[in-house]
């Protein structure tokens, strides 16, 4: 049994249903994409799986329990984590406070988990005083994954990290989300820069319209003509 | 000159009873996004129950710790049997049950206390006097009071966990939810937070005047201009916010008649409206 | 009493129930359909009653006024009157969320409320001002009554139509999705303004009908309570977005306020003095009570989900965050 598995999800933002039937699964030890047009579903999906959607039908499972109709406040003490693309930081804070904040449900000593962190993102190290709100857009982006991996999560969920980033801080993000899936946490991230996604992919998806189009290796689906012509820009 | 200063030493009294009313008012929208109209009355209540210990022949210092617990229990208990089940829908019917609140907590205590002028201690201070200006000693107590609680309050969310939580759930709920930060906690802390503050604002606002029933009521309106000056829902610009107002509220009566005080921080508010509704500080959230 | 004694008793009630439901369905138009959180209806209301007692009353020596113009006249300042103070209000916040709208409102209210009790060359202060007279030869209390309900009948079918309209769908979608009208390309704040301002004209009107139907007005008259509190209760009871909800609301609050005033009768003497505090209290209760436990009111609004009975709960509540931000 995989660590998150989700069958047959129906679900929607009160409305319509957005999500159609949709199957994933992710393990520790991976790195699974989600890939597919604007208005897939493919944020949703992250949604659902961090409990912020009515989920009208279907099942979710983490770590062998039922998390279905669980709350966010209730999944992270669970070991999941989650970083939205936008509104990610709190921005008045400082980078020590965002951090913090993260490890707001633990009790224990954090200060290695931080040190981690800091190694991983020696930038933030440098800033820790600074206020998010006040930093670019990479740095944001490192201070939101430092705080949802401060509670030394089994699975972290990224909604685009490198959406709007220079090229420059793109492959550094996708080599940071490389180092952090070493340590032994599982990456399930939707992208839009699919190809260079799915090149350090383990697995991926592709969805449309709320519903699973293509499931393969990372390899198999950058060799896939119709993923390549029509998901990957050709 | 001499009434300038004189003026500008009861604005400053003025001020730091604002700001006490505006950090609450402030945190509360930070928190909950909803402006509280029954903040006010809040502090009508905490000067009243200060009486209440008064009357048992306490001395107001210690009498202000006191209202502080019983206040901040009763705003507890408000937003635990009817806030929170409101808040569920949505945060704008908020605005009118605290308006209804008001008016309810306003009849309440003139129901309980009477409908007359009271005073927490009878007799005239010795002023002191720097040249032709006069300074009551109550008047340094409101001011030396409202300066530590400010320092506490700074303290508190600054250095504690409690109080960066405040910061964050008011900096961005969803994330805050996504970190685990307990949201029903952390609304209990505000409004016990907020209700000692307004037990503070309230008993100052007696000493240096009288009280009265609608003494909050009256008063709700600089408040909220402090607080809007400040930037709504950001606590440390209310101390600005608070200052700006309650000087500017003093220095206009050299021009104008002082029952039209409200008026001009209505006006200031107004503009500030037009000008910059986010406030007198620019940056993020 | 006597049985003309209860009648006219029953006449100057549903008078003065046929008033508040003007304003009522005022408040309504927007609050029930575009989501404006107006609590300055007080002064909307003062500033119809002034304008027209000023201009109609026979002319005084203690202020400026009255200038004994014809009563049609005076109503219709009364409404310009109204519209204007709507316009700079509502040019001042119709972009910042309604927050905001709230502490303006409250603030305008209570300014007009000093100016009327303070500026005696224009309003007689606290004496207030007599002599206002009944408009188109309307003297008895039984044709004024029907006078009103001939205004509330109009109002109400004004109100009806403008709900069906297209312009009343643009102002409930608002309500209900902001984002989404504007994705569609409408200028949302001139739609908001609109509702505001002719909301504010409905509510001023009312005030002079107010002034004309006493023949007296003071300062006290137009307290928050009275004018402000009295007909949010009365429109969250009926079924705000529900134009028979807001007629109903405002005459069964107005029965059980104006009963409460009979009943506190009964009270021990040493209390009397506080029968009014214990009557807000009640209502105040009632409030919270009909909030709790049927937010959408008697009448709920006939589209669906209203704006209160629509739980989302998993997404978390609904922000909005002022557009200055
Ligand atoms: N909070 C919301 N409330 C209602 N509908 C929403 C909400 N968020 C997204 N949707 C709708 O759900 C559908 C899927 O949106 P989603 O954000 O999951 O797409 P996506 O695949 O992440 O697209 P993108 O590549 O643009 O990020 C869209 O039609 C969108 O309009
Ligand atoms: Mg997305």
């Amino acid at each position: 049994m995989s660590l998150l598995d989700i069958k047959q999800i129906h679900g929607g933002y009160g409305g319509m249903n957005i999500l159609n039937g949709v199957d994933l699964t992710a393990d520790r030890d991976e790195i699974v994409v989600i890939i597919g047009p604007n208005g897939a579903g493919k944020s949703t999906l992250l949604k659902a799986a961090f409990g912020m959607l009515k989920i009208n039908d279907g099942t979710m499972t983490f770590d062998g329990e039922d998390i279905t109709h669980l709350r966010p406040d209730q999944l992270v003490g669970k070991g999941i984590s989650y970083v939205p693309q936008e509104r990610n930081v709190f921005p008045s804070m400082t980078v020590l406070e965002n951090l913090e904040m993260g490890a707001y449900l633990r009790k224990d000593d954090y200060s290695r988990q931080m040190e981690w962190i800091f190694e991983l993102f020696p930038r933030l190290a440098e800033r820790r005083k600074q206020q998010a709100g006040l930093m670019s857009g990479g740095e944001r982006q490192m201070v939101a994954m430092g705080r949802a991996l401060m509670l030394e999560p089994k699975l972290l969920l990224l909604d685009e990290p490198t959406a709007g980033l220079s090229p420059l801080f793109i492959d550094q993000t996708f080599e940071q989300v490389k180092a952090i899936n070493k340590t032994g946490v599982g990456i399930l991230m939707v992208e839009q820069n699919a190809r260079q996604a799915l090149h350090i992919a383990d697995r991926g998806y592709v969805l449309t319209t709320g519903r699973n189009r293509i499931t393969d290796t990372g390899a198999n689906l950058l060799a896939n003509e119709e993923v390549s012509e029509v998901f990957l820009g050709g | 000159m001499i009434d300038f200063l004189q003026l500008l030493v009861y604005g400053v009294v003025l001020g730091s009873i604002l700001t006490l009313g505006a950090i609450g008012v402030s945190l509360i929208f930070g928190i909950l996004r909803f402006a509280h109209f029954a903040h006010g009355d809040i502090m009508t209540l905490g000067a009243f129950s200060a009486l209440a210990v008064v009357s048992l022949g306490l001395p107001v210092l210690v009498a202000l710790p006191i209202a502080m617990a019983i206040t901040a229990v009763i705003a507890v208990v408000i937003d635990q049997t009817i806030y929170r089940r409101l808040r569920r829908t949505a945060p704008v019917i908020l605005l009118i049950s605290s308006f209804g609140m008001a008016l309810g907590l306003r009849s309440l205590i003139q129901l309980i206390f009477g409908p007359n002028n009271q005073v927490f201690a009878k007799g005239i201070q010795m002023p002191y006097r720097w040249g032709d200006i006069v300074v009551k000693p109550d008047h340094l107590l409101i001011v030396g009071g409202a300066i530590v609680l400010v320092l506490v309050v700074h303290m508190f969310l600054s250095h504690t966990k409690m109080g960066k939580a405040m910061r964050a759930m008011s900096d961005n709920v969803d994330l805050a939810a996504a970190c685990g930060i307990p949201a029903e906690r952390v609304v209990m802390w505000t409004w016990i937070l907020a209700g000692c503050l307004a037990t503070a604002a309230g008993v100052f606002l007696g000493m240096d005047a009288q009280l009265h029933p609608v003494m909050g009521w009256n008063i709700l309106l600089p408040v909220f201009a402090a607080t809007i000056l400040g930037g709504i829902g950001k606590p440390y610009g209310a101390i600005a916010g608070g200052m700006v107002i309650g000087i500017a509220m003093e220095l206009s009566t050299m021009v104008m008649p002082p029952v039209y005080k409200p008026a001009v921080a209505f006006a200031i508010m107004v503009a500030m409206l037009i000008w910059r509704p986010q406030g007198i500080f620019k940056g993020q959230a | 009493m006597e049985l003309s004694g209860l009648l006219f008793y029953g006449i100057s009630l549903l008078t003065l129930a046929g008033i508040y439901g003007i304003l009522s369905l005022g408040l309504n138009l927007q609050w029930g359909f575009t989501g404006q959180f107006n609590i300055g209806i007080a002064g909307f209301f003062a500033i119809g009653a002034y304008s027209t007692a000023i201009l109609t009353a026979a002319p005084s020596n203690s202020f400026v006024g009255g200038f004994d113009l014809p009563t049609p006249v005076g109503l219709l300042v009364a409404v310009i009157m109204s519209g204007l103070l709507s316009v700079v209000i509502g040019w001042v916040t119709m972009r910042l969320r309604t927050d905001y709208l709230a502490i303006a409102t409250i603030g305008i209210a209570e300014i007009i409320r000093l100016l009327l009790k303070n500026e005696d060359w224009l309003t007689n202060g606290v004496r207030g001002i007599p002599a206002i007279p009944k408009p188109l030869g309307l003297d008895s209390p039984l044709a004024f009554l029907i006078g009103i309900i001939v205004v509330l009948v109009v109002v109400y079918l004004l109100m009806e139509a403008a709900r069906k309209s297209p312009w009343g769908r643009v102002l409930r979608a608002i309500r209900e999705n902001e984002n989404g009208v504007m994705a569609a390309g409408k200028n949302i704040q001139r739609f908001r303004l609109e509702a505001f301002v002719v909301g504010s004209t409905v509510m001023g009107l009312a005030g002079g009908l107010y002034a004309h139907y006493f023949g007296f007005i003071s300062p006290e008259a137009f307290e928050p309570l009275f004018a402000t509190f009295l007909v949010w209760v009365m429109l969250i009871a009926g079924g705000s977005g529900n134009n028979k909800g807001a007629i109903l609301g405002a005459v069964l609050i107005w029965f059980v306020w104006s009963g409460s005033e009979l009943a506190t009768g009964y009270l021990p003497a040493e209390w009397q003095a506080q029968a009014g505090a214990v009557r807000v209290l009640l209502v105040a209760i009632l409030l919270q009570v009909i909030l709790l436990t049927r937010p959408q009111g008697l009448l709920p609004e006939d589209m669906g989900a209203g704006r209160t009975s629509d739980p989302t709960p998993k997404e978390g509540r609904p922000r909005k965050v002022p557009a200055g931000e």
